[in-house]
This record gives C-alpha cells, structure tokens and sequence, in this order.
C-alpha cells in the first residue's frame, strides 16, 4: 500500500513552492513513499503518556531588554535584492 | 613534514619565538591547496587576498599587543557559516551570488577575536543535506586517503581539508553526524559539541533543534582548544546555554583510570562492519589497559533514530529553507511570469533533488492530518531516545562505539537511494537527538586503507570527559599520525 | 423567515515597543522605506530571533485589561506561508498556547449593557508592506516586519453591526489606557478583520460565514457588515447558499466585493519555533505587570461618578477618550472646577478638536492653562463672555491666560462705584426703558444689562450690573 500518492506529492510540492515535473514527481512519490513506509516503524512505540521533545535543553524565558540598535547602512540593504526600485525589493506582480 | 604536523601549542611557540612567520603559515595553506585542492575538492571560495594582508598584520603586531588563542593559525570554515565580506553557498546555486552576506556568524566573530586566519570556505553537501558530499551542487569533495571514496558529509569539505593538509583546522557543523562522521572517514578528529555550547546565530539552518558547529582537528588537544576559542553564551542566540566555559584542554591528563565506559550493544550490532568492530574492541582493550572499564548496556530506541531524525529534521528544513523564495537574496529565476511562478521557479531552479525531497518529506510531515502521526510522533520518540542516553549516563561517564558502521564507500556507489545513505549516520543522529557531546577519534584502518573513527559520547556540557577519554586514547595510539598519501607538498 | 446576525472580530494591534519583537531594530512607524531593518528582519540566512521582554510585557497588559486569564506556560510557533512581506516565509506567532485567553469586554448599546467574550490574544509579528503598481510589479518594505503585534479574536457574541462598532471603540479605549499602543488605525497600528453569518432565530447551528478584509476604519466595519447583513439575508431568502468568501468594502460603492472564494482551511503547517525556549510566566511577573496598569475606563468613569460627582453622561464622555480623561484629570490637579473643566473639555475643546480635526496631543492648549482660566472665571476677574475670548487665544496659541487677560485690558469690571457711575450714566439717556421697565416690560432690563456691556466693551461684572441697574432705578 502505499503511502503518499502522486497528487499528494503535488500538492506537498506546491505547499512547499516547488515547481517539478511530471518525471520528478514519480520519483518523489517513490522515495518519499519508501521513506514514509520507513518512518512508519515508529508506530511500534507506544507514545501515550510521552511529552514531545522541542528543545532538548531545560532552556526558559530567554528574551533580551527592549533597546533600539541601528545595524545594517542604508545602501547595505539592497545589495543582495535580485531586483529592486525606489529603496524597495522589487517583485513580479501577485496576479497569477 | 608540513608546519600543520606540529601541534597548535608548537607552532604557537614557534610563531613567538619567531621561528616561523604568519605569513608562512598561511602561505603553506594556499600552496597545499594549490597542489592538491584539484583533487581534494574541499574547497568552494578562497580568502587569499585578505588573509595574506590579515597575516602581514599579525606578522607586524607580533609581540607587540596580546595574542589570541588561535594566533595566525590558519583555519577553514563550512560554507554554511556567514561570512562577511566572503561568499557563502551553503554549496546551493541557490546562492551562487551570496558574495556578501552583510554579517559574521558569532563563530567567525570569535574566530577573529582569536586571531585565526580565515583561508577560504569549505565545501559541502547542499544546505549540510547529506552525508557524502556528492550533493554540493559545485563538485563532490573526495577523501584525502583514496579519492575513489567519499569523505563522508556534510562537513565533508571541512574534514578533507585537514586530513589533506590544506588548512591548520577548519569549522563544520552538525545536524545528524555531519562533523563525525567525515572526521571518521578521513581519519581525523570531530566534535560536536552539546547542544547550546556553541552559538547557531550565523549557521544556515538545517534542523534548528539538532545544528551544532563544532571543530575539526589533526588532534585531541587542538579540538579543545578550537572549541574553547568558539563556545560560549550568545545574547543573539537564545537557544545557547548561559554557562561556563571550562579550560577544557586542562581537563586532558592522558589519565582514565576508573573511567566508567558504557558500550551499548546496539552500536556493534548488525550492519556494523567486522573491521570496524574489530577496531572498536581492541579500542576498549586499549582502555582497559589504561585502567578504565566498560560494560555492554542497551540504548533500545537506537533503530528508531533514523526516522526520528529524518521527520523532526526535514519538517524544521522544510520551514528553514523556505525563507529561498527570491526575493531579498540569492538566485532569481530569469522566467517568471508572477510571483508564485517566481517563488516556485527560483526554489526549483535553486535546489537540488535531494534538499526537494525532504523539503517535501518535512512539508508533507507537518501539512493538516499528518502532524500528529509523523511530527509529533518523532518528537515523543526523540523524549525516548533522550531518556536512553540520560539513564545511561547516570551510571557510566562515556558512551563509547563505532562513529559510522563502516568506513568510507566509493563515490557513487549509494547516491541515488537515500534510505541506505540515511543509515550510514544510524550511530551518529541518536547524539544529535539527546543533545549530548559527541567525538570522533582515529582508531584504526580498514584494509583498504580507509580511516575508521571511534566515537566518544558524553553527559550534556561535559565535553571535558569527552577530550580526557579520547586523548588519553590518542596518546597510546599511533593513527593520528598517519597521513593521506595524496600527492602533492607533503613530504 | 428572520434571522440572527453573529459577528466575530479579529483584532491586530501593534505594540510600541522601541525595538521590534525579534530584532534590535527600532519600531517607528513613517520613515524611509527600508532604513529600519537589519539581517533579521530581512530573513537573511543564518539569522535567529530574540524575545523582546518588553513586547511580552506589553501583550500581557492588554490581555488583563481585556479580563484574560493569562498563561503560566506559553510558547512561540512558526505559521508557515509564503508571500513577499513575509522574509521568512514564516511568521513567529502563537499557536495552542497564547499569551491570554477566556476574556471580555463589557459594552453598552442603546443604553443596554451586554458582555462580549474574548477567545484568545497572543503576541506575533507584524509582516512587511507590499504597495502594488499596474506595472507587472510590487515592491516591498521591510521596516514594518517585526513589529510586535497582538491578535485579540472575539467569541461570536456580536450580534449586530452597531455592536461591532461599540466593541471596537471600547477596545480601542481599554488598549490606549493601557498604554501599549496608539491604536490608529489610519497609521495600521490597529486593523480588524470581520466575520459575520446569519442563522434562522432558533437554530442553534451557525450559518456559513464570509470574512471581510482591508476595513479601514470603525465606520466602515460597521457599515461593511450592515450591507453584508442584508446581502447575506437577501441570498438565503431566495433560496441561495452563503459561500465561504473573503470579502473587501468598498467605500465608494459602499458595498462588499468578493476577493477570494475559500477552499478548504490554510494548511499553516504550525509547529513549536525550534529557535525560541518557551516562557514561564510565574505569578510574580504577573504581579509585576498587573501593577503597571493605569486605571481603566470603567473604574475610572464609576470614581467620576462616585467621587467627583460628576453626571453619568460627563463621566461616559470623559473616560471613552483617554486622552480627553487624561486632560481633565490634570485640569483639575491644577485646582479647576471639576464641573467647568467637564463642560470646557465637553464643549469649547471639543468643539475646537472636531472642527480642526486634531488630537489631543497637538493642542496649544495645557491642562495648567485651562485650570487657571477657569479660576479666573470663578472668582470672576473675567466674565464667560470674556473667557470665550481668552479661550480662543489659548487654544491656538497657547500662553499664560493671566497674562492675556492683563495684556489685553480684560479684567472685569466689579468695582461698585466706576460701575454706578456707567450704569447711571445710561440710564440717564434711556428714561423710556425705565419706564417700560416699570410698566412690567422685562425686557428693558436685558437692553440696559446690554448698553452697560457694550459701553464697557463686555467686561463688567453682569451679576453686579444687574444688582446696580435695579438698585438705581428703585431710586428713580
């Protein structure tokens, strides 16, 4: 049986804005179908009562004073922008 | 013999005594590269101009001003560590542009405060996705000892660079194995540290809960002096520990009598190679004979790690990686005719197969219906493998078994099935998981000739026992001496 | 068949920290496109966030102003979607755990007093600026990014759009008291989203619902879900069904237009930001905080009336505007009587605020100045009619009003013999208003009152002319 379908793997794709094609997407549904089967080992555990682990340390309340701090200059900003106009990033329109 | 076979406290006092200059120092790196970087590959940017003038500096404030911990050493860094002012790539063409990344990681900060010299940008798996170094997207960095065989990755370019003698040492980082297991591959030393120890803020993020940079070295004594110069609390990073820094090379006294050595049965189980067995036992005779002991214990969620890890890491990824859109940075399609067009082209066009597929795997993980079966699923596990290593750290003072579960493969051989490539990393990820220290030391060759590592597991923030255990090990053994066979200066 | 309207409110309001909330960058609002930003806002490779404790303050004052139980074990989520203004193609915001909870907000409409409940609030942040051209393209605008933001989502309480209007007015009056923000929507620091459905009175299921964006300014919210109301009724009557719709007012046409049709729910992929440690807000740091709250508009009306004595209507229109409130506490700190400083603030200032369409915090105006007008008013160095004249001067330019009322020669006349002799002067030269007077005309009184002021050019005393006036013409 499988566990993820090519249409899934579509819309994964899409989520994740990823454009691939229709060759690309018959092999992510194979490997990602033989590493879903793979992950599904896991539901020999029984989890019930088990806390998820996010932080693997004790850590709490890290936080820092509310002080301004100006950093980047002015003309630094763009300079990596693939595009850019009147001190803004520049992108293709939204309508799609 | 090269300057980079002496240690780092030698050539400290050679550089005081002024028997050798910076300058030589960091020209014997590029000439190192020079000779054989065509083959190594480790490398993806230089720094020439500016660490010749960086050493000419250094040469003319010589015992003029303090000196920092690391004094003209010549280092290389993982190209996921943010470099200002250097191109960084994290091996993507995503970033194929990224000449200025406008900031310096905190590790690099540090770097300079201690007066290392950056000679270039090491050479990687895409974004540290891998474990061979056959997913950078330049060229595949091969290992300094047979260069028909992988380095092991991701930080395969780090660990290739030292044992290849191009740099003094060099930075990587680790997600799943990524510094232990190339430093086992290449016969050379690999931390990564506990998690927290070292600042993430300039790390390009793979899995945010499990990256660690740590340090790559020739030696036992050098790693810990790499890594005190790096650790640390970080305000710019809140998930850094608030503690102190030991003088961990102190800690080194060639002494383990009484050292309590744990050896989990499911790191010498199946899968694990004979040679590499082999070479682990008589490791722990060897401690034996320096008067520790060890005893077979159970870490019995170890086979579920692999997909532990490959779900918790590709979800956090999957988010990580999806700030690539275009926009402020990097790549952009030439071909798009909106912004969706231009968010999908850019990524696709940016991305090789392998950072897709666990974007996808990680998208899928966390996407409405699933999260709770795969997501969660893998963080209540993480809670089980974690508790196995705190009980067994309860009682013992190390951990200690195989790095990988074989040496190194020959290029190609496993690349296109990612589930036989994941397990290569089945005796590092559980590490990464706990959050707990973890060393490769050389401990012997497999009959190709290949490196085989031994590594050494500790307790959270003791990385202290870690060195002790594994430079006491280093000291009674001979491998760490061996070196590549690769042609070039190396005489 | 009638139906029952239900509303929810979704309500951003952004926080006036100094610094952004994961970033050292300064919060202003209106500079330069781009000047406050850094690696962190831009999203920029390797960067990560950290907590501002001040924007966590701030979140957890609004909550206990809105009555919310606050959380003692709180965390931070990654909502993942892509979209320009959004640099990391997450947002940092708050998933199953935010800040405060199980809240509300008492309102009062057409003299009725009804509870609103508040679901949630939780603290996030505020996403770039996106300004679209006709061109085939958009720009960006980073400086907004990180701004510290809170989200207070309303239960489904509301159940008209006047409602709605009252809701949003007092919650915009609770969060300025606190203090925590401006919350001008012309400037974004305040934005709502509604949404509204109709069921069939009696049904207890709730209809399908259509949400309404881009709504700028209370007005039009209400005006927005009145013509959603009918639009929605009129749809159901004929037999239609009600689609799960994003829709935007449109002020010129004073309609809503659909923007996009639903399909299914976002699939955010939430899940525990791996870069932030969660927090722990133990009762001492409540406390703390708790202790910072200024008075709130209710408590504050309730000692108007109880203390100050002020009518209910004075205390009601006082305290729905913090400012307004803030002022005349300060009027009458300065010794001003509270009911004249009521009725100027209620009357003169106002009138002057609306028809100059200004704040507050731009008055020449001072709270000191007015409390010394209205004391020469009541121990009547200047008649009101003369204080409309010192007020006016106030108001634009600002000033001591002792000093105006000296430079200006408008000290009142309340001396009984210069003002005997004016009066006898006039009443000399107007013998037939005596005479009318006498025969009963009350009016002549109100004429001579009248002749003594103009010849005094309004600055006798009117209670003493009136007493004079009489007196002298008692001897006639």
């Amino acid at each position: 049986m499988s566990r993820i379908s090519k249409e899934e793997v579509k819309h994964v794709a899409n989520l994740a804005r990823l454009a691939i094609s229709e060759k690309e997407a018959d092999m992510f549904t194979k490997q990602l179908d033989d590493i879903i089967t793979y992950a599904e080992q896991l539901n020999e555990l029984d989890t019930t009562d088990v806390e998820p682990t996010t932080h693997v340390l004790d850590l709490k309340n890290v936080m820092r004073k509310d002080e301004p701090r100006k950093w980047l200059e002015k003309e630094d900003v763009l300079k990596n922008a693939p595009d850019h106009k009147d001190g803004q990033f520049k992108v293709p329109s939204i309508l799609e | 013999m090269s300057l980079f076979d002496y240690t780092l406290k030698e050539l400290q006092e050679k550089l005081h005594n002024k028997e050798i200059s910076v300058t030589e120092l960091v020209e014997e790196s590029y000439q190192r590269i020079e000779a054989v970087d065509g083959k190594v590959k480790a490398f993806l940017t230089l720094n020439k101009e500016q660490a010749l003038k960086q050493a000419e500096e250094l040469d003319a404030a010589r015992g003029t001003e303090g000196t920092g911990a690391l004094f003209g050493l010549p280092i290389g860094v993982k190209d996921n560590i943010v470099t200002n002012g250097l191109r960084t790539t994290c091996a993507s063409q995503f970033l194929d542009n990224f000449i200025n990344p406008l900031y310096d990681a905190t590790v690099v900060e540090k770097l300079a405060d201690a007066k290392a010299v950056t000679i270039g940008k090491l050479n990687m798996d895409e974004f540290a996705m891998g474990s061979s170094n056959e997913n950078s997207s330049y060229y595949a960095t091969r290992n300094p000892w047979n260069t028909d065989y992988v380095p092991g990755g991701s930080s395969g370019g780090s660990a290739a660079a030292v044992a290849a003698g191009e740099v003094f040492f060099s930075l990587g980082s680790d997600t799943g194995g990524s510094i232990r297991q190339p430093a086992a591959f290449c016969g050379v030393v690999g931390l990564k540290p506990t998690y927290g120890r070292v600042s993430r803020f300039g790390l390009v993020a793979f899995a945010s809960s499990l990256d660690q940079i740590g340090p790559v070295t020739r030696t036992v004594e050098d790693n810990a002096y790499l890594l005190e110069a790096i650790s640390g609390h970080d305000k710019m990073d809140a998930t850094s520990a608030d503690v102190d820094v030991p003088n961990f090379t102190e800690a080194l006294t060639g002494d383990v009598k009484g050292l309590r050595i744990a050896v989990p049965k499911e790191y010498l189980s199946e899968g694990v190679s004979e040679e590499v067995k082999e070479a682990v036992m008589s490791a722990l005779r060897k401690y034996e004979e320096l008067g520790a002991t060890w005893e077979e214990v159970s870490l019995p969620h170890s086979k579920y790690a692999v997909a532990t890890y490959y779900l918790i890491a590709s979800s956090e990824a999957s988010a990580n990686l999806a700030r690539f859109d275009g926009v402020r940075y990097g790549v952009r399609t030439q071909n798009a005719e909106s912004m969706l067009d231009m968010f999908k082209r850019s990524r696709s066009e940016g991305f090789g197969d392998e950072v897709k597929r666990r974007i996808m795997l990680g998208t899928f993980a966390l996407s409405s219906g699933y999260y709770d079966a795969y997501y969660k699923k893998a963080q209540q596990v993480r809670t089980l493998i974690k508790n196995d290593f705190e009980k067994v750290l309860e009682d013992y003072d190390v951990i200690i078994g195989p790095t990988t579960p074989t040496p190194a493969f020959k290029v190609g051989e496993i690349v296109d099935d990612p589930l036989t490539m994941y397990a290569n990393d089945i005796l590092t990820i559980p590490v990464n998981l706990a959050g707990v220290p973890g060393i490769s030391v050389p401990c012997g060759f497999s009959s190709d000739g290949l490196p085989i590592g031994l590594q050494i597991i500790g307790k959270h923030f003791d990385e202290s026992t870690v060195y002790r255990t594994a430079h006491a090990f280093e000291q009674a053994t001979d491998f760490h001496k061996q070196r590549p066979s690769l042609g070039g200066a190396q005489s | 068949m009638n139906f029952e309207t239900i509303i929810g409110l979704e309500v951003h309001v952004e926080l006036k920290t100094n610094s952004k909330i994961f970033s050292p960058s300064p919060n202003m609002f209106g500079d330069e496109p781009n000047t406050n930003v850094n690696p962190i806002d831009l999203g920029y490779p390797g960067v990560l966030p950290v907590l501002n404790e001040e924007a966590v303050n701030f979140a957890m004052k609004a909550a206990m102003a809105l009555n919310c139980d606050i959380a003692t074990d709180t965390k931070f989520d990654r909502k993942n979607y892509f979209y320009p203004d959004n640099p990391k193609a997450y947002q940092i915001s708050q998933f199953d755990q935010p800040i405060g909870e199980n809240g509300y907000i008492d309102i009062e409409v057409d003299g009725i007093q009804k509870r609103i409940g508040i679901t949630r609030l939780h603290l996030e942040e505020d996403a770039g600026k996106l300004t679209h051209s006709d061109e085939g393209y958009s720009l960006v605008d980073y400086n907004r990014q990180g701004t510290p933001l809170v989200e207070i989502v309303s239960e489904p309480d509301i159940r008209s759009p006047q409602e709605a209007y009252a809701y949003l007015e007092k919650l915009k009056n609770i969060i300025q008291y606190t203090g925590v923000s401006d919350c001008k929507m012309e400037e974004g620091s305040l934005r709502c989203d509604a949404n509204l459905s109709l069921r069939p009175i009696g049904q207890e299921e709730f209809g399908t619902k259509t949400e309404l964006k881009n709504l700028n300014s209370f007005s039009f919210v209400q005006k927005g879900l009145e013509f959603e109301e009918k639009r929605q009724a009129q749809v159901l009557l004929a037999g239609g069904e009600i689609l799960q719709e994003t829709r935007r007012y449109d002020e010129q046409t004073k309609e809503t237009l659909l923007m996009r049709v639903k399909e299914g729910s976002d699939d955010y992929r939430y899940f525990p930001e791996p870069d932030l440690v969660p927090l722990y807000i133990d009762e001492d740091w409540k406390e703390r905080v708790r202790a910072e709250i200024p008075e709130l508009p209710d408590a504050r009306k309730k000692r108007y009336i109880e203390e100050l004595e002020l009518p209910e209507y004075d205390a009601m229109v006082l305290t729905n505007n913090k400012a307004m409130s803030d002022f005349f506490e300060e009027t009458i700190d300065h010794g001003a009587d509270v009911k004249q400083s009521s009725n100027w603030l209620m009357g003169e200032v106002s009138a002057y605020l609306n028809k100059q369409q200004k704040e507050f915090d731009e008055l020449a105006l001072t709270p000191e100045s007015l409390a010394k007008m209205i004391k020469l008013l009541e121990d009547g160095t200047i008649s009101s009619k003369i204080a409309k004249k010192v007020f006016a001067e106030l108001v634009e330019k600002g000033g001591d009003p002792e000093k105006i009322v000296k430079d200006k020669g408008l000290v009142q006349i309340s001396d009984e013999g210069q003002l005997t002799e004016i009066i006898t002067k006039i009443l000399d030269e107007n013998q037939q208003s005596i005479e009318d007077y006498k025969n009963g005309k009350d009016r002549a009184l109100g004429f001579l009152v009248g002749q003594v002021m103009k010849a005094t050019k309004g600055q006798a005393n009117p209670p003493m002319v009136n007493k004079i006036i009489l007196a002298e013409m008692e001897k006639r």
